[in-house]
C-alpha cells in the first residue's frame, strides 16, 4: 500500500514526464475518441446527455477561438456569432443542396471544413479595420459586421431569409464534435505557444513596444483573426447539423454575449479558462432550465459578481501547466540543467 | 560612410515645432549623448528614427537605407533597437517571452508551421529560447525566465529592457533615459554597465539624458538640443563650458 503510494507519489511530481511522453496525446486522443464512438452507438449516455456534451464542445470551441482576439489580443470582438452564422449557413446549404444525400455521411467534414474556410476569408477582411482601430472603435466595428451578416442573410429568399434553412441531417455526432474540439484547442493552443502566439500577446501589452520589437504586428493579428473567426465558423457548422434548423436570428448580438460571457467567465488568455468557462456556463444554463425565464437573470447576476471579484475571470492570464510547452513551462530548470553540463564536460577536460 | 544620417529633420505637431532642421551622423562604435532640457525633443527623434512618427520634413539613413516612410518593425530589422523612458516591457509575459518575442524576426517558420508544431518549428524554438536564456545569463537574469515580469524590481526592468532590445540583434541601440529613477550610486553603476555592453556587443550607442552630469563620463561626444534645434555639439568639457547650454538649462537670467 505504501508503495503505491510512493507510486503515486512520484507520478505527481515527475507528471511532466509523462505528459512529455511521445504517447500520451495520442493514446488520450484515441480513448476518448473510441468513448466517445462507444457513448454514441451503444446506449452508455442517453440522448439528452449527450446532447449537452455535443453542446459543451461546440461552445469549447466558440470560446477558445474568441479567447484568441479578445484574452490574448486584448482586443473587443462582439462580431464572433456572425462567423458562426457564415460556416453554418455554408455547411449546410453544401449537405442540403450541393452534396448528395447518401454521401452526406462521408461528406460532413468537408461541408464543415468549407464552413470554417468561408468564414477565415471574410475574418481576413474583419482583420483589416483592425489595423486602423482598437478597442472600443474595432468593438463597434465588429458590432456592426455581426448586424450586416444577421441581415444579409435575412434578405437573400435563396437560404431562405428569416425563415432560415431547414433539411439538414443530424449529422453532428459526439465523435466529430470530440475530434473538432480538440483540434481546435489543439491549434490554438499551437498558435499560442509560437512566434505569432507571442506577438499576439505582446500587442495586448503594448503594441508600440511590440511593433519596435520588430514583431510584425499587422501579419499577427491577420493570424489572430483567420485563425479566430476559422473556427468559430466550424462551430457554426457542428451547430447547425445540431439543432437541423438555422435562422439569422440565431447568430444575433445575444449569441455573441454569451460567447463573451463565456470567454470572461472561464479567464482571458488562458486554453483551461476556455474550457472551463464554456462547460461550466452549459452545464449551468442546464441545471436552471426549471428557473424558465429567471435564469437569464441569474446569470447575468452571477456575471457582475465574478466581474466584481475575479474581473479576469476563473483562470485569468494563468494557464494549466497541462497545455504549456515544456519548453516554456521548465525553461529555467533545463538552462541550468544545461550549463551543468557544459561546466562538467570543460570541467573534465 | 556614417552608420547613421540624419538631414534636415523637421517634426511638427500642429503648430509644435518639436525638431526643427536637426542635422546628425554618427560612426560605427561611437557613443554619443543627446542632452537637453526637458521637451527639448529628444525623445521625438527617437520615435522618428525608429518610424512610431513619421518626419515632416528631411530624412534619416541608416547603412545607406532610408528610414522616413518605413514601418518600426522593418527600422528594427535593419539594425536599430531601443529602449524607453518609461519602461515598456510586456508585464503579464514572462522574462523570457520579453526576449524571445524580440526575435520574431530571428525565428523562421510560417504560419502552418506553427499551427501545427511541424516543420521548422522546434528547431527554431530551440535556437531562440537557448539564445534567449543566453542572452538573460550574460544579464544574469537567467534565474528569472519564468517570472512575469512585472514582478522584477525597477532595476532589474531596466536590464531587461536593454536585454530585450539586444535581442534583436541591433547594429544601432537607442537609449532613452536609461538613468532615470536611479540614485547617483546606481547610476555610476549604469554608466560602467553601457559601456560594457557597447564592448561586449559591439554596439553603437546613442543615449538620451536630461541630467548633464551623467552623461559626461562615457560619452564621446554630446548634441545639446533645446526647442528641437541643437544649440551645441563636441566634446563633453567644450559644452560644460557653453554659454548657451547654460541658458537653455538655468535660463538667461541666472547665468549673467
Amino acid at each position: 500500500m505504501s508503495k503505491l503510494k510512493a507510486a503515486y507519489q512520484t507520478l505527481l511530481n515527475k507528471w511532466h514526464i509523462v505528459i512529455a511522453h511521445r504517447f500520451f496525446w495520442p493514446i488520450f486522443l484515441i480513448v476518448g475518441l473510441l468513448f466517445s464512438i462507444a457513448a454514441s452507438t451503444f446506449d452508455i449516455l442517453d440522448l439528452y446527455l449527450q446532447l449537452i456534451l455535443i453542446y459543451v464542445g461546440i461552445n469549447i470551441i466558440l470560446t477558445v477561438s474568441l479567447n484568441l482576439i479578445n484574452g490574448y489580443m486584448g482586443e473587443f470582438s462582439i462580431g464572433h456569432a456572425g462567423f458562426m452564422a457564415i460556416g453554418a449557413y455554408v455547411a449546410s446549404l453544401l449537405t442540403v443542396n450541393v452534396f448528395p444525400q447518401t454521401a452526406n455521411m462521408f461528406l460532413f467534414p468537408a461541408a464543415i471544413l468549407a464552413g470554417g474556410i468561408a468564414a477565415a476569408l471574410i475574418g481576413l477582411l474583419v482583420a483589416i479595420p483592425s489595423f486602423k482601430t482598437r478597442g472600443d472603435y474595432l468593438a463597434i466595428v465588429t458590432l456592426a459586421f455581426c448586424m450586416i451578416v444577421k441581415s444579409v442573410l435575412e434578405n437573400i429568399d435563396a437560404v431562405g431569409g428569416p425563415r432560415g434553412l431547414l433539411g439538414m441531417e443530424k449529422l453532428t455526432t459526439l465523435p466529430w464534435v470530440f475530434f473538432w474540439t480538440v483540434l481546435s484547442l489543439w491549434v490554438i493552443r499551437n498558435l499560442v505557444y509560437s512566434k505569432f502566439g507571442r506577438g499576439v500577446l505582446s500587442i495586448r501589452e503594448d503594441e508600440i513596444a511590440s511593433d519596435l520589437m520588430g514583431v510584425n504586428t499587422r501579419q499577427v493579428k491577420v493570424i489572430a483573426f483567420v485563425v479566430s473567426s476559422f473556427f468559430a465558423g466550424i462551430a457554426g457548422g457542428l451547430f447547425a447539423h445540431t439543432l437541423q434548423y438555422i435562422n439569422p436570428r440565431m447568430f444575433d448580438i445575444i449569441k455573441s454575449t454569451d460567447i463573451l460571457i463565456m470567454v470572461y467567465l472561464g479567464g482571458i488568455a488562458s486554453i483551461a479558462g476556455s474550457i472551463l468557462g464554456a462547460f461550466i456556463y452549459t452545464i449551468l444554463l442546464e441545471i436552471l432550465r426549471p428557473l424558465g425565464v429567471w435564469r437569464m437573470v441569474f446569470m447575468p447576476l452571477m456575471l457582475v459578481l465574478l466581474m466584481i471579484y475575479r474581473p479576469r475571470g476563473i483562470m485569468g492570464l494563468r494557464e494549466a501547466r497541462l497545455f504549456i510547452p515544456l519548453r516554456d513551462l521548465f525553461a529555467s530548470k533545463f538552462w541550468r540543467q544545461k550549463k551543468k553540463e557544459s561546466g562538467d564536460a570543460s570541467a573534465g577536460d | 560612410m556614417p552608420l547613421l544620417e540624419i538631414k534636415n529633420l523637421t517634426h511638427r505637431f500642429e503648430g509644435l515645432c518639436a525638431v526643427d532642421d536637426f542635422n546628425f551622423t554618427i560612426a560605427s562604435n561611437e557613443l554619443v549623448g543627446i542632452i537637453g532640457p526637458n521637451g527639448a525633443g529628444k525623445t521625438t527623434v527617437f520615435n522618428l528614427i525608429t518610424g512610431v512618427y513619421r518626419a515632416t520634413e528631411g530624412s534619416i539613413y541608416f547603412t545607406g537605407n532610408e528610414l522616413v516612410g518605413r514601418t518600426p518593425h522593418q527600422i528594427t530589422k535593419l539594425g536599430i533597437a531601443r529602449t524607453f523612458q518609461n519602461i515598456r516591457l510586456f508585464k503579464e509575459l514572462t522574462v523570457l517571452d520579453n526576449v524571445r518575442i524580440a526575435r520574431y524576426g530571428q525565428a523562421i517558420y510560417s504560419p502552418m508551421e506553427a499551427l501545427l508544431h511541424m516543420g521548422r518549428y522546434n528547431a527554431e524554438e530551440k535556437r531562440i529560447t537557448d539564445h534567449a536564456m543566453e542572452l538573460l545569463s550574460i544579464f544574469k537574469l537567467d534565474d528569472a525566465a519564468n517570472e512575469r515580469s512585472k514582478n522584477l524590481p525597477y532595476g532589474l526592468q531596466r536590464k531587461l529592457e536593454i536585454a530585450r532590445a539586444l535581442a534583436t540583434d541591433p547594429q544601432l541601440l537607442l537609449l532613452d533615459e536609461p538613468a532615470a529613477g536611479m540614485n547617483p550610486n546606481e547610476i555610476k553603476q549604469l554608466m560602467e554597465f553601457i559601456g560594457w555592453i557597447r564592448k561586449t556587443f559591439q554596439v553603437t550607442i546613442i543615449l538620451i539624458e536630461h541630467q548633464m552630469r551623467l552623461v559626461m563620463g562615457i560619452c564621446e561626444r554630446l548634441v545639446v538640443l533645446d526647442f528641437g534645434a541643437t544649440i551645441a555639439e563636441g566634446l563633453p568639457a567644450q559644452i560644460q563650458n557653453n554659454v548657451k547650454v547654460m541658458e537653455a538649462y538655468l535660463g538667461k537670467e541666472l547665468v549673467k
